[in-house]
Parts: structure tokens; sequence; C-alpha cells
């Protein structure tokens, strides 16, 4: 697939950005944050995007989706990237939903999917157990216990956790925490007995929890794909999610960057503007050459998992490494160049600052990917 | 997109029937010809892999037939370029005459320019060299000095160049040249194509930090050129220079590729020096690296492509051309710097014993590269560019 939008992707990133514009300004994220809002997000903003498609673009007809590919999911949130919009993609539709999705059984998609295309569902990936990304490192057991499991442990930097319906917690089954055998998906309500959610408020006023459960008994039909054989699937689904964020990611960068060039053009000092300095303009050039590099390897994920290409695992890390980068770059330069209006808490840049730290970490940061870009070539 | 898939069977076909085995594959023998009156040939193979690519006017794919070229579509030219990458075959021929001035020609020179010129080219039969930088106008381009006279139907040309690649072994010079020393700097400068071997015309060569000597002074003094040979109009010549260095970038942009004489890839190379044959390299810091350089070396083409894709047919590069000879060439310099770590001491060898030609070779190409930047335009100039051209940031 070529590297450029086809008049369709074209259609659709502009409607995308026309109601974004319009629905989700970055003063409705402060708002937001300023109340302290329950939620973290708008259910009802979640529902008219359902509606607009959004939720289950990816997902197949048959559970209510689009049918679409994630080019055109790409395109979606990368706006939402732009405007630092907090409805739950990551969490519920390329984390949940894609686990469900690939692991789940003909009543598990039949029951969630639909719910989630229709923005009804929220669901949350419960994965991380120590301050890293490192996705096999899971020491939460779920033991054998009459017909079903016993699920004990603690989850942290849980997506959207305090307000999901159902998580999806990756559990050992055997073996030790650190080994890619062993490891099995489970999809569990919020409101059984022994699960109890803390919200974990965060410098970039997403949502994340701390998920501990406590002899959670839950029946065998919990269980999501292949007792033991989990590995698996959770690696695809960290790879769409982690290509999709590399999207939202971009979105970011793009936004930071032409707010800063705007800046730049209208800030006067010494009685002109100081993008005429030179000092600006080059780093404002690297900038631009380093984001340029950037788009293309987003825009090559997004296809490489749209054509099932086998080598999209190192094509993911490759896309995520380049994005935590680059965002880290741009954020730091962006507020740099604003001055001293860029430190303030009125000024929005700032919060495309803190957006991009948390993504650079979220699902693995740069070093990470490399290892793993390392691993999966053989070295 | 059948008869697409039809071109790239036959010219599969024909480069392995084509191309002589000493000419392609990992173990080829890394001779380059640049054509022109006194090309030198050791490898014969080298001279016949020319004449074939010649007669199919596959040096020059995309040019008209009527001048030397292959005819071909842009889509098939990115065929045969895959098809030879595929088949490591090496460049039939090496030309500024291909990459730079052709193109000019084609969009500013008379009819009678380029038939005279054109199909020359093509067929590696003349030389050209690029009379740019003068030893008073580097950065500052439009500062050049070298005076033009008008002596009836000719120019009398006196002045000096600088930084011209391999003058001394070229057969003619495409040159700018002050034809109104009145005018403002960039309004007094034209474009004009001198035969090296006219009387008053000398070269000197410069020696590299890298020991070699690709670069020459050139020197001219009361040399007489008809001034038919004037491209464009007179006093018009900034506009063709600025174009030129758009064709000139898009070249050298290409070494970010690590098509420069690297037989080996960075994986490769790295798992013979950390001694690490297989499974995780040795080096954990070397090992990041790597990486860094190979998702980095695989983003810029990715981006080439992605531009490449989006630029209309018939376009000429645009001001793209600043951030990818920017990057690219900083991405080579990368890429030397990471493979001088990676061979330890054995990167420091000069010449004879004790090293090998390919670690020779990296110690080389490793200062050779440090004037990849510097070249057709700093790296500071091209952020100049991108600032002004794209960004929009105000003068």
């Amino acid at each position: 697939m070529a590297l450029v939008l086809s008049e369709e992707q074209e259609l659709l990133q502009q409607t995308a950005r026309e109601f974004i514009r319009e629905h989700s300004p970055v003063t409705k994220f402060r708002a937001l944050r300023d109340a302290q809002d329950p939620i973290g997000f708008s259910r009802d903003l979640w529902r008219e995007m359902a509606e607009l498609g959004w939720a289950g673009i990816v997902f197949p007809e048959e559970y209510g989706g689009g049918g679409l590919g994630y080019a055109e999911l790409g395109l979606l949130l990368e706006e939402c990237g732009r405007s630092l919009v907090a409805e739950p993609f990551l969490s519920t539709v390329l984390l949940g939903g894609n686990a469900v999705l690939l692991a789940g059984n003909e009543t598990q998609c039949k029951d969630v999917l639909p719910a989630v295309c229709a923005g009804e569902r929220i669901l949350a990936l419960a994965l991380q157990e120590t301050s890293r990304h490192d996705p096999y490192r899971v020491a939460l057991r779920a033991e054998s216990s009459g017909d079903g499991y016993r699920l004990s442990g603690e989850k942290v930097f849980v997506l959207d956790g305090h307000v999901a319906d159902q998580l999806v917690v990756v559990a050992r089954t055997s073996g030790q925490s650190g080994e890619r055998d062993g490891i099995t998906l489970f999809l569990v309500d919020c409101d059984v007995k022994g699960v109890s959610v803390t919200r974990t408020l965060m410098v970039d006023s997403r949502n994340a929890a701390r998920i501990r459960l406590e002899g959670v008994e839950i029946e065998r039909s919990a269980v999501l794909g292949e007792v033991d054989r989990g590995s698996a699937v959770l690696d695809s689904v960290l790879d769409r999610a982690t290509v999709g964020l590399c999207a939202e990611m971009l979105g970011g960068i793009q936004e930071a960057f032409d707010r800063t060039l705007r800046y730049l053009k209208e800030r006067k000092q010494f009685g002109v503007a100081i993008g005429s300095f030179q000092a600006l303009k080059h780093r404002s050039a690297i900038m631009f050459s380093e984001i340029e590099l950037t788009r293309s390897v987003v825009m090559d994920a997004l296809r490489a998992l749209d054509e099932d290409r086998a080598d999209v695992s190192r094509l993911a890390s490759m896309a995520k490494a380049r994005c935590a980068d680059t965002y880290f770059l741009v954020g730091n330069e962006a507020v740099q160049m604003y001055g001293g209006i860029g430190v303030t808490d009125e000024e929005e840049i700032g919060f495309f600052l803190k957006r991009a730290r948390v993504a650079q970490m979220t699902l693995g940061d740069a070093a990470y990917q490399r290892d793993r870009y390392a691993r999966l070539r053989g070295f | 997109m059948a008869e697409l898939e039809k071109f790239r069977q036959e010219s599969r076909r024909w480069l392995e029937e084509n191309c002589p085995a000493s000419k392609r594959g990992p173990s080829a023998d890394r001779e380059e010809t640049w054509g022109g009156r006194n090309a030198a040939f050791k490898n014969p193979d080298t001279k016949l892999w020319l004449e074939r690519m010649v007669a199919r006017g596959w040096t020059s794919p995309t040019w008209p037939k009527e001048y030397g070229g292959g005819g071909l579509s842009e889509a098939e030219a990115k065929v045969l370029r895959e098809e030879m990458r595929r088949a490591q075959c090496l460049p039939a021929l090496m030309s500024f005459g291909i990459s730079m001035l052709g193109p000019v020609l084609f969009e500013f020179g008379s009819e009678e320019q380029r038939r005279e010129h054109l199909p020359k080219i093509a067929r590696g039969e003349i030389r050209w060299c690029q009379g740019y930088s003068e030893p008073g106008a580097g950065s500052d381009l439009a500062g050049l000095q070298m005076r033009v006279e008008v002596d009836g139907d000719d120019y009398i040309v006196n002045g000096q160049k600088i930084w011209t690649s391999y003058a001394d072994k070229s057969d003619w010079i495409f040159c700018l040249v002050r034809t109104d020393p009145e005018a403002s700097k960039h309004d007094g400068i034209s474009f004009l194509l001198i035969d090296m071997a006219s009387p008053g015309v000398s070269t000197a060569p410069i020696k590299l930090i890298s020991g070699t000597s690709p670069f020459c002074q050139t020197f001219f003094e009361n040399v007489r050129v008809p001034r038919k040979n004037l491209v464009g109009q007179e006093n018009a010549g900034w506009t063709i220079a600025k174009r030129l260095l758009q064709h000139e970038r898009a070249m050298i942009s290409e070494m970010g590729l690590g098509l420069t004489g690297r037989p080996r890839s960075l994986e490769n190379l790295a798992r013979t020096y950390l001694d690490s044959p297989e499974g995780s390299l040795s080096d954990p810091i070397l090992r990041d690296r790597l990486v860094q350089q190979m998702m980095d070396e695989e983003s810029y083409r990715l981006t080439l492509r992605r531009s490449a894709e989006e630029a209309k047919a018939g376009q000429g590069p645009g001001a793209a051309s600043s951030m990818f000879k920017y990057y690219g060439t900083e991405l080579n310099k990368r890429n030397y710097e990471f493979l001088v770590s990676l061979l330890g001491t054995q990167a420091f060898g000069w010449e004879g014993e004790g090293f090998s030609s390919e670690e020779l070779a990296i110690t080389r190409e490793w200062l050779r590269s440090k004037g990849n930047s510097i070249e057709g335009g700093t790296s500071e100039i091209q952020l100049n560019i991108i600032a002004k051209r794209v960004l929009g940031l105000p003068d």
C-alpha cells in the first residue's frame, strides 16, 4: 500500500478533524482535568464517536464494526492526538477490544465487541506489574479452583482501569514471572468480589489505575484463548496497540510543532519575530526532518498491520522508538521555544510535553523497543 | 500492473544475461566508471557492462530515446532500479551529466544544446564536472566572481573555481559565471558550458583528509567560449543554478542509503567485529547504536519512497530535497562513526599490511563522509532553506 492517503482516507481525516475541533478541543480536556472529572473523559462523546463508526472501525462487521483498517483508524487517532482526546481508544479498542477479537471464542466476541463498537462498554488491559513495560513479567497467579480459577495479585498503570466495565487480566497459570510460556488471559468483570480498583492521578491527566485481585473466583468460561499460551495473542495485541498509540503520538507531535511554528512567527523580541533567529530556525528544521521520517514509519507500520506483513512486530517497535524520541524532542523544544509562557499552566503547550513523556513510556520506551527490535532480528 | 510485471520479468532476465558476473553480487569488483574521453578500464567487464547498458539506453532510463535514453516511464525506471538492487548490479556509469546537467538541459537548454550534449552524456562519452564554488563563494554561492566579457560570438572567461569534483578527469564543465558585475548578486549570474580542452583551462587536485583527491581547483585564463554555450538567458542563471542544486541534493541524498561501496550490512559487520557470530551481540551499547542506525536508515528510505509517491509525475525535486540532503548526509556520517566504533583499532589502518581492504576502505570513507554535509550546500544551508521555503519562517 502506498504511503499516501486515498481520497476516502482524506475525507475521513477531514471529517475527524472537524468533529474533534468542534466537540473536543484542548479546552475540553483542560475542563475535565480541572473538574477532576470522575470518569476522565466524556461517555457521551465516546458514544457519539461510536455512532460515527470510530470505536469499531477496525472490527469485523459481524460484530458491529466498520471492517476498515488500521490506516483509517490511524487517521482518527492522529486527530485525537492533535487535540489530546482522552476518550478510550487505547484501552477499549486497541488493547481490550483486540484481546477479545484475537483470543476470544464466538460467545465472548459476540458478548463484548458489539458493545465496544456501540461505545457502551469500556475495557482495560491489566498487564503491567512493575514500573516498566515488560510484558512477560507477570506474577499475578491464576490457580485452578473448583471448576474455574482463583486470581490473586496486583496490576499497575491499567489504562482507564477505574472506569472499565471489564478487564482483560494477564495472569500466570504456570512457570515463573519473566517466562513467555505460562501466561493466560482472562476476561473479568470489574464488579466481582475481590477486585479493588484505585484510580491513580497521572501527570498527563489521563486515566490509569492500580488494580488488586484478592482471591477472585472466576469461571472457566472467562479464559480468553488458550491456557498457558496467552503470549502469542498478547504480542499481537501489543503490536496493534503500539502502532495505534504511535498514530496518536504522531498527531501530538505534529500539533505541538505546528503550534510552535505559529508562535515563532507571532512572538516578537528585539523588534522582530523570534522565528527569524537562526538558532531557532535550525532547530525547527531539524524537528521538521525528524517528524517527516517519523510520519513515514508510522504510516508504513499501520499499513503493515492491514497487510498482515510478517515483520509487523519489528515495524511496531521501530515506529514506537521513533515516536518516543521525536515526541520527546518536539515536546521539549516546544516548551523551550515558547519561553516563559511555555512553562505556565495557562498555555496549552505544556499538556503536550506531559503527554509526550507518558506516551513515550506506555507500552515500552525507545530503549525497550530497540532491544526488542534487535531480539526480533536475532541479535 | 500486468505490463509492469512483464517489464520486471524481462528486465530481470536481461540483467541476468547481460550484467557480467564480476559486476554484480556481494563479491563484485568495485571498479566504477565515469566514462569520458580518457576513460580507462582495468576490468574489461566494466567496459562491457557500460556498453550493454548504453545500447539499451538504461544509463539514463527515463530520458527519451532520441537523446540516448531508455524512454522508460518513472514506474518502469523504479522497477529497473529494484531489479538492479535485487541482483546487486553495480551502476554501469557514474555521471554528473546524468544526475545534474541532463535534467537542467531538458528544462532550460535549447534544442540544439540537448541534441549536442545529452546523447554523449547518456553514452558516457563526455564526462562533466560542476564549476560552482569559488574561493570566496562557498555557502554564499551567489557571491561568485568569475568574470566573463563578450568578444564577438565568444565570451572571454577569467577566474577560478574550487571544489570542482574530478575536474582533472572531466571533458566539459558547467559553470556559474558573472555576466553583469553591476547587477545585484543574484541577478548577474549566467550558466555556461565550457570545453575543458579549451586553451587557458587548467586544474590542480586538492588532497583531502581521506588521502584521496576527488576535488580540484580549476583555473580559467582568457578562455574563449562560444556564446551559444550559454544555457537559458544571460543573467538569468541563478534560477538554473538553484534547480541544478536540487538535483544535486537528490543525488547526494542517496548516500544516506549506504549505497556508497559498502557491500556488507551493518548487522553483518557488527557480528564479525563484536565476535558474536550468532545470538545476541556482545556489546549492549553498540547493539543499541546499531539498531538506531538501522531504524534511521529504514525510516529515511521509507520517507524517500513516500516523497516519490507524493510527487506528481513530472515534478522535479522541490524544497524537500534540502531535507533529504541534510538528513541523508548526516545519516551517512553517523553510519561511518558507528563503523569506526565497531572496528576498534582496525579502523585506524592507513595502508599496507594488517588491515583488510574492507577496513581500509571504511577508514577512508569515514573521513570522506565528513565532506558530505559540506559539499552541495552545508547542512546549515539546508536547514536555512527548510526554515524559509518549507516552514515559512521569516528572514
